[in-house]
């Protein structure tokens, strides 16, 4: 695919200093670890996000933290920028390499240091997958909560950077609400940890601040997460109907009526025809819009809510209401759900991922003009939704070899995700903002919140070197970008010079 | 219940302040205004700056302006069968909501439901240079930007001062019901962690005066179904309803020490065993807050919950203590570094609440 949608205008690593990172590097490190031909390099030119890529100067693969304090140092040294990187399995291009930077692979800090069942906790290195966590403290009838779609082969690192959510966020938080301690490196090779064992910490909550911070204020190397007991009962409640508006209105019921389901998933029609396709799990296809309703808890907290939920579904008039029989049902229900992605990118050559968030009483409006614009553009959308918390997944289906389909693709989602802002929401809920929503960070932000931005890095990163350039634009390019989008006649960003 | 914007005057008075490099004291209903050391810098009031702007019972998000009461959040969120989950101290009538996430202050339930910084979803600020900032939202999910909310929550109001908030609230119970049993400190301290493992649905758990207290919130049929299962473990039900109540704010007897002796807040990891400092203690948060009644020395106390993962907070002390032995824990170097670049970042001329969290800014 062509680079048509990325453009690293920064000059490359100059070929002395590329030689004299890898001198140093080899002192410390053994050859397999400093990777510096283009074979090694390609694997690493993007993350989740394909359509942006950049073959990496170099790639160094630490296996200490010793490693990581010593290249940090180095770097810090020579001006050079580091990008952190874990599974990249990341959607927004955050660990998109730079032209004059190295890559920092954290794959080999891979191990689960310790269980302790007692206290509910595990300390695990970054580089550990997400499910492996789940898998491991299963022995002991625990695990870890959030779970990202791509929990198979995310990393826990990963999920500390971008404060990943995943399907059952809205009862359990986000990695932020689950991780006890951090432990980092910073841009001059510093040990710091942030959190604590302890139930709260003193100070500024750094942990928090860590958290979402895109790999910009330091390099993970530990971290403490909370385990949580397996619930004794979990139901899970299919329900459809003959519409978005209202599936959309049950929710909102459901919770005004006291619960707080584990998971809260809705689809729309393209999106349960191309599941049910996919993974034939049940769905009715003939239904406009299908919601997944999990509870889980006591039998008796269980059996009370999931006769709350029925009634208020049929109530509504659902088309379709069936309670998953057992466990595998209850599997193959979700097998759909989480099998969207690949299900709608079997429909269409390519699809492109939006992670917008509003509040959902604006579900209607979002979902009708996103309808028009879909016939503007002549670009189909399906859509996922985490519809307890409001997180729109909009799947635009595209084919990146018809001449400026993906360019008109980038523009329909960069309006979808202005629309977020505009209804008050956010242009990114889980996925990060990286270098694919960087522009419309510029929407979201004034000039003084993204100063205030560069000025929170600027403490923790004075040299901007760890993964500079993403997450928090430039006010230049907020300018750039605000030339092209002016809203209601006034001009975005209206202090900074333009040209 | 007032309704008033008045953060254009507050801006006014911060951008004086800052050209004038005046320190300021960011004042609410000051109802906490024991915690952390007090300066005579003059009064920043942000009490007037109140009112609900919005609350969607459906979204779980209220959004007031910081010198809206936490009474007046309370009665609110009640009226909508919703609650603070976090169980915030109000320490008296006039606790403002600026306030309770400035010092980020939970309430027994927090090991179960999480803290302040759990719930914060969005604020509006003015920094050092008196710009009004917003960062975060009012809905669940939200990664744009660098979490400058949770940042704000327990930063004492050094980094800015808070005009509005956006916090996430949750369904209330529909009852709550208290076992209690009288065990030794060693046995409550496992139990108290255990019962957290086992899946029930336990809100509280704290050990007074050699009766562990065990508070289970749901519905009639699941805190009923959940007593019956866990009676072998922490006893029988109790009628000691205003219990947690008092413990959160203070009320309890062991509150109100004789010789004004100072109180100590002591956090400490999951399943700390008893620790060897001389004074009356009150054990919260399943042991992982614990309240001291002591004449030991500070040092001796702060070394003793520091060898164990833990700090301790001189909660309630006469000034000449707060000054001569930090009410904050000191933070380690490289920490304490990274504060006063952040402090210096939001807070240039340091006019903000100086000294209150820590003596270096």
């Amino acid at each position: 695919m062509s680079q048509a949608l990325f453009k690293d205008e920064t000059p490359a690593l100059d070929d002395d200093t590329r030689s004299t990172l890898i001198t140093r590097f080899l002192s410390f490190m053994d050859d397999e670890s400093v990777l510096r031909d283009d074979e090694d390099l390609y694997p690493y030119e993007s993350d989740g996000l394909a359509v942006y890529r950049q073959k990496p100067p170099l790639v160094v693969l630490p296996e200490t933290v010793d490693q990581v304090q010593r290249i940090l140092k180095i770097c810090n040294e020579l001006n050079v920028p580091v990008v952190a990187r874990g599974a990249g399995t990341g959607l927004s291009g955050g660990a998109l390499p730079l032209k004059n930077g190295i890559l920092l692979g954290m794959a080999k800090f891979n191990k689960i240091v310790s269980i302790d069942e007692n206290a509910r906790t595990a300390v695990v290195q970054p580089g550990v997958r997400n499910l492996a966590i789940s898998e491991a403290a299963s022995d002991y009838n625990l695990y870890y909560a959030p779970d990202p779609s791509s929990q198979i082969v995310c990393t826990i690192g990963g999920n500390v950077a971008e404060n990943s959510g995943g399907v059952h966020c809205l009862k359990y938080g986000m990695t932020v609400h689950n991780v006890l301690q951090v432990t980092a490196v910073t841009i001059e090779g510093e040990l710091i940890t942030v959190g604590s064992m302890a139930c709260d910490t003193q100070g500024f909550d750094l942990l928090g601040l860590l958290h979402g911070s895109e790999g910009m204020l330091a390099v993970t190397v530990e971290i403490v997460v909370k385990l949580l007991p397996k619930p004794d009962t979990t139901k899970l409640l299919m329900a459809a109907f003959d519409s978005v508006d209202t599936a959309g209105d049950t929710v909102a019921e459901i919770i005004a009526d006291g619960i707080i389901p584990a998971g809260l998933e809705m689809m729309d029609k393209p999106a349960i025809v191309a599941a049910e396709a996919f993974a034939q799990c049940g769905y009715p296809t003939d239904a406009e819009a299908l919601f997944l309703c999990e509870l889980d808890g006591t039998e008796e907290e269980v059996q009370h809510q999931l006769q709350q939920v029925e009634a208020l579904v049929r109530k509504n008039n659902a088309t379709v209401v069936h309670i998953a029989r057992d466990e595998q049902e209850r599997m193959q229900l979700w097998k759909g759900r989480k099998s969207a992605f690949p299900a709608v990118g079997r429909l269409s050559p390519d699809y492109y991922c939006i992670d917008g968030t509003i509040p959902r009483r604006h579900l209607s409006r979002v979902l009708q003009q996103m309808n028009t614009w879909s016939d503007e553009y002549k670009l189909r959308i399906a859509n996922v939704f985490h519809a307890g918390d409001g997180n729109l997944h909009p799947l635009i289906l595209f084919d990146a070899n018809v001449e400026g389909e993906l360019e008109r693709t980038e523009e329909l989602g960069g309006k979808i995700l202005e629309l977020c802002v505009e209804v008050g929401g956010t242009i990114t809920g889980e996925h990060g903002v990286g270098m694919e929503k960087i522009n419309q960070m510029c929407v979201q932000f004034s000039s003084d919140e993204i100063t205030q931005f560069h000025a929170i890095k600027n403490a923790f990163d004075p040299g901007a070197l760890l993964n500079p350039g993403k997450a928090i634009p430039t006010l230049n390019r907020c300018a750039e970008y605000g030339a092209l989008h002016v809203h209601h006649g006034e001009l975005p960003h209206p202090d900074i010079e333009r040209f | 219940m007032t309704d008033k914007d008045i953060s254009a005057e507050l801006q006014t008075q911060v951008e004086q302040a800052a050209a004038t490099q005046t320190p300021l004291t960011i004042q609410g209903g000051g109802s906490k205004s024991f915690l952390g050391v007090r300066n005579n810098a003059i009064a920043l009031d942000v009490k007037q700056h109140s009112g609900v702007i919005s609350y969607e019972p459906t979204e779980l998000v209220i959004t007031a302006r910081a010198g809206t009461t936490l009474e007046e959040i309370n009665s609110t969120l009640l009226s909508q069968g919703q609650t603070l989950a976090f169980e915030p101290p109000g320490f008296g009538a006039e606790a403002t909501i600026g306030g309770t996430i400035a010092c980020a202050l939970a309430g027994p339930a927090k090991p179960y439901l999480g803290g302040t910084r759990d719930y914060i979803l969005g604020c509006r600020i003015l920094n050092g240079r008196a710009q009004n900032l917003k960062f975060g939202g009012e809905v669940m999910k939200n990664v744009a930007g660098y979490d400058a909310s949770r940042l704000m929550t327990g930063a004492m109001g050094t980094l800015g001062v808070l005009l509005d908030v956006s916090i996430k609230v949750l369904p209330r119970a529909e009852r709550d019901i208290t076992l209690a049993a009288s065990m030794d400190v060693e046995s409550a301290i496992d139990k108290m962690q255990a019962l957290a493992g086992l899946g029930q649905p336990v809100t509280a758990a704290a050990f007074i005066d050699g009766t562990l207290f065990t508070r289970l919130s749901g519905t009639e049929t699941t805190t009923n179904a959940a007593a019956h299962n866990l009676k072998s473990m922490v006893g029988e039900k109790t009628d000691n309803s205003t219990l947690w109540q008092q413990l959160r704010e203070h009320s309890l007897p062991f509150f109100q020490p004789q010789n004004s002796q100072p109180l100590w807040r002591v956090s400490v990891p999951a399943l700390t065993r008893p620790l060897d400092i001389e004074g009356e203690w009150v054990y919260d948060w399943a042991g992982m807050q614990r309240w001291l009644i002591s004449d030991a020395p500070a040092a001796l106390i702060r070394s003793t919950c520091e060898a164990v993962g833990g700090h301790a907070t001189l909660y309630r002390g006469t000034e000449e203590m707060q000054r001569q032995a930090g009410v904050f824990h000191p933070l380690p170097a490289p920490l304490l570094s990274l504060h006063k670049k952040l402090k210096d970042e939001f807070d240039p001329k340091g006019i903000f609440n100086q000294q209150r969290l820590f003596p270096e800014f």
